[in-house]
């Protein structure tokens, strides 16, 4: 069985597939990938189902040795990456033979960058996924971030390796977008027209004490108005709320099933993706557009992600 | 923003790929058996296109797949669902009983709590045994309860200032709710005590110790019996 090990774990680096729906239930949130586009892509490019498990690194990358090779790709944001100190290309499928090492760095663009291998990262499937949630402890490798020491095994498949790159034109198009599309949130009419006024006219920094479970937001406060009494409800990927102290906050991943606080707006299913490449420190605002927008637009990315010519040989 | 009343459930859209069925506006036994049922008739009738649901008190969030359903159409394929969901019979309740350790470094609140209310600590811990509670969902976190039923004598708002790490098994009370933490997380609710029963089980059929409907009665345990349960 062909292995990873790891050599230095990066900043936080996890085994992420595409999440696991349909537990909400037990209070399990779907988690999985941060930028689900680039593990899509990753895993297309090494020839692996779009729900193959791979790596999820943020900000500072990793060392991974590989003892028996394996053909690989790099997806997501560039973390400056060598094979052996040979700089290795993003969106490419390469080889790493037997004992070499792929090392690394800070990131040169967004949050987080994707190791996919063929045959996926194997580890004990939790409710049908091999998502990590960090909070909880589960899925994943062991339920947590990688450290240095840690052995992963690779799954079983072994195709000869075709070099594969992802077409420039249409992975420009598939580019994170600093400007976040949103649409209504439920209790989006609880907040007076100059707060919502407010909220779409003003630029937000993503403050330092976020993750994956959601991002915190610097800038104007948003003021709440009494429009109701808020019971916990049932809470939406993408959704942003809005406590007391007027912060808005966008749910993310490893978000929490349920909250009590109103949701002014939620980030559209087409534009989540670029959620997860906001780095601590980015500027982003939000742009309101209707529920038939946000369909056509992800109706749109689906699209792109079908067609032929995105991946060429 | 598409909202519309069906009999007392309303249909309103939470984000582009997810609609929130409120069956009150307000907690009530008569909202969460709604609740209950809706999700046991989904697990017994899929509906092709619903991906995930967030059940809760008086609602519930249904997650669809944005390329396949619109809101309009979940609603449409939800409504004879809703007409059904009185007939649809729920389990008998279980028994279940948490054994909890009360006060001290298991609850730092406790002393808190019977002061707001001018109780002893002993009073508290009586009042908080002496209730039956209704797990109205599991939400938040894997496995954490939601329970309701907690006595009005002990009612204590959440913290001003949330703690970064709750241990887990911490027994917490917000406003008119109880709750356990099954993880170390951030939480704001009081801690009166705490279990050393492990709340969820990934490695078992049932991972979670409580499931939507039960009810609960807590045991009080001294220290020694804590770490006896703990190791076992």
């Amino acid at each position: 069985m062909k292995t990873i090990q790891v050599q230095a774990p990066g900043l936080f680096t996890t085994v992420q597939d595409l999440g696991r729906e349909g537990f909400g239930p037990l209070g399990v949130s779907a988690s999985g990938a941060a930028d689900p586009i680039s593990l899509r892509l990753g895993n297309r490019l090494v020839g692996n189902p779009d729900n193959a498990a791979g790596l999820e690194m943020t900000l500072l990358g990793g060392a991974f040795l590989f003892p028996d090779g394996g053909i690989l790709a790099l997806s997501g944001s560039d973390f400056g990456a060598t094979l052996d100190h040979i700089p290795v290309e993003p969106c490419m499928s390469f080889i790493a033979r037997p004992g070499q090492t792929l090392r690394l760095g800070p990131t040169r663009s967004g949050a987080r960058s994707y190791l996919c291998v063929q045959g996926g990262i194997a580890v004990k499937p939790f409710l049908d996924s091999a998502s990590t949630h960090t909070l909880s402890g589960l899925g994943g490798f062991e339920g947590r971030a990688l450290r240095k020491g840690d052995v992963l095994t690779i799954g079983g498949v072994s195709l000869p390796h075709r070099r594969r790159m992802v077409t420039p034109h249409i992975l420009s198009r598939l580019s994170p977008r600093k400007i976040l599309r949103c649409t209504p949130g439920p209790q989006s009419e609880w907040f007076s027209e100059s707060s919502r006024h407010l909220f779409y006219n003003s630029t937000y920094r993503v403050a330092e004490e976020s993750n994956r479970m959601g991002l915190r937001l610097e800038g104007p406060s948003i003021p709440v108005s009494s429009g109701g009494h808020m019971i916990t409800e049932g809470v939406s990927l993408g959704a942003i709320q809005v406590p007391g102290g007027g912060s808005p906050i966008i749910l993310f991943v490893e978000q929490q099933t349920t909250g009590g606080y109103p949701k002014i707006a939620n980030v559209i299913s087409a534009d989540l993706p670029s959620v997860g490449q906001l780095r601590p420190r980015d500027e982003i605002r939000f742009e309101r557009i209707t529920f038939e927008v946000a369909r056509a637009l992800l109706q749109e990315q689906e699209q792109l992600l079908a067609s032929p010519e995105l991946i060429q040989e | 923003m598409p909202a519309s009343a069906h009999g007392t459930a309303q249909f309103r859209a939470a984000s582009d790929n997810s609609s929130l069925i409120y069956f009150d506006q307000h907690i009530s036994l008569a909202a969460h058996q709604q609740v209950a049922k809706l999700l046991r008739l989904l697990a017994l009738q899929p509906v092709s296109g619903i991906i995930n649901l967030h059940p809760s008190y008086c609602s519930v969030l249904v997650k669809f797949d944005a390329l396949k359903l619109s809101h309009d159409e979940l609603e449409t394929r939800l409504r004879p669902y809703l007409d059904r969901v009185e007939e649809i019979g729920l389990p008998e309740p279980r028994a279940r009983e948490i054994p909890v350790c009360y006060g001290g470094e298991y609850g730092p609140d406790l002393e808190e709590v019977s002061e707001a209310h001018s109780l002893s600590v002993e009073q508290v811990i009586d009042l908080h045994v002496s209730a039956t509670y209704i797990v109205y969902f599991l939400g938040f976190v894997p496995g954490f309860a939601y329970l309701g039923g907690l006595p009005e004598a002990m009612m204590t708002p959440r913290l001003a200032t949330p703690r970064r790490i709750v241990p887990p098994g911490s027994v917490g009370i917000a406003g008119q709710q109880s709750g356990i933490y099954p993880f170390a997380t951030p939480g704001g609710w009081r801690l009166i005590g705490r279990t050393p029963l492990a709340m969820f089980r990934p490695d078992r059929n049932d991972m979670s110790v409580l499931s939507i409907g039960d009810r609960v009665h807590f045991v009080p345990i001294s220290p020694e019996r804590f770490a006896v349960f703990e190791n076992a």
